[in-house]
């Protein structure tokens, strides 16, 4: 492992951990803003971790929805960390402990790092790398953004709403290059898109993987 | 947001999460169902960022969001440093909202 590569890594993480720490900020002014007390946007990052659910859950509520529905929307949204587990498992385990911890630290950002490495040794310290990162960043900031309450303006007008998918895109396109991850990634993606107006939030993704099936069918 | 519900949303993401590496215990994986599942995540990650770019609720985000991630594509495929690809992707989105496009 050559340190030019790790060097990389971490300043990538870093660049992920500040886009990432201006959303946590604005996600615990949105709650405090909209009147919920300044414990549960700090609890629910500490103990849900998972920024999408988060914001849905605490929408749902702030627009006069029901615990049920904010737990529902939110729980439906991180449905998909159970195929990320199946893919990271090795690089959680084995001790009991760190995969306790490292399960913890499976979020979108830290399965991409992980799986962007070409070897298995890179992969282990870019997922741990950016879920501890992440995870730190992600709880300091919501507690700033809790605590300066309306003082973080709107993070769309700093167009970070494209700074989370583009970090996706960019850690994802080297695994592109084959042919058969392609198609499937392309067909899975069209499945999704085309989902998004009937199903809830959270689902239409869960239906990307049969864009596996349409390639293995090929071949 | 009741405590509870916190407990009940933090406690079903956490099973999510745990649920693989658990299940990756108890079963063996031969290495083609082992790369199958590392393909599979890859292709739940392009379709989360297919969403994410080009929807918001359950239509469609306007065209500032999905053009800054477009520069970020061509941008990465062209090799360039992670850094320039998501600072170009905000700075493009940011640009065309402040040029009024929604």
């Amino acid at each position: 492992m050559r340190s030019a590569e790790r060097t990389t890594l971490y300043r990538d993480v870093a660049l992920v951990c500040l886009a990432d720490g201006v959303v946590a900020a604005s996600f615990g002014a949105i709650a405090v803003a909209g009147g919920l007390p300044v414990w549960v946007p700090v609890a629910m990052s500490l103990l849900v971790f998972a920024g999408g659910a988060q914001f849905s859950a605490v929408g749902v509520v702030l627009a006069g929805g029901g615990s049920v529905a904010a737990v529902t929307t939110g729980l439906l949204l991180n449905a998909r960390h159970l195929p990320f587990g199946l893919a990271v498992a090795e690089l959680v385990g084995p001790r009991p402990l760190t995969r306790v911890a490292g399960a913890h630290l499976i979020v979108d950002e830290s399965v991409a790092f992980a799986i962007a490495q070409a070897e298995p040794a890179m992969r282990r310290r870019a997922f741990w790398a950016s879920g501890v990162s992440l995870f730190c960043a992600w709880n300091v900031c919501v507690v700033l953004g809790a605590l300066a309450g309306r003082a973080i303006g709107d993070t769309d007008a700093l167009g970070l709403d494209a700074a989370y998918p583009a970090v996706l895109l960019a850690l994802v396109l080297p695994s592109l290059r084959d042919g058969a991850p392609r198609r499937a990634a392309l067909v899975g993606a069209v499945i999704a898109l085309a989902a998004v107006p009937v199903l809830p939030p959270g689902l239409p993704v869960l239906l990307a993987p049969a864009g596996l099936l349409a390639v293995r069918w090929r071949s | 947001m009741t405590p509870a519900a916190i407990l009940v949303l933090a406690a079903g993401t956490y099973a999510f999460r745990v649920a693989g590496p658990l299940l990756r215990d108890r079963i063996e994986i031969s290495a083609p169902v082992q790369r199958l599942m590392s393909t599979g995540a890859t292709v739940l990650l392009v379709a989360l960022l297919a969403t994410a770019a080009l929807t918001r609720t359950q239509g469609f985000a306007g065209w500032a969001r999905p053009a800054g991630v477009l520069v970020a594509g061509l941008l990465a495929w062209r090799r360039a440093p992670f850094v320039v690809v998501v600072v170009a992707a905000a700075a493009t989105t940011a640009l065309l909202r402040l040029a009024g496009v929604p």
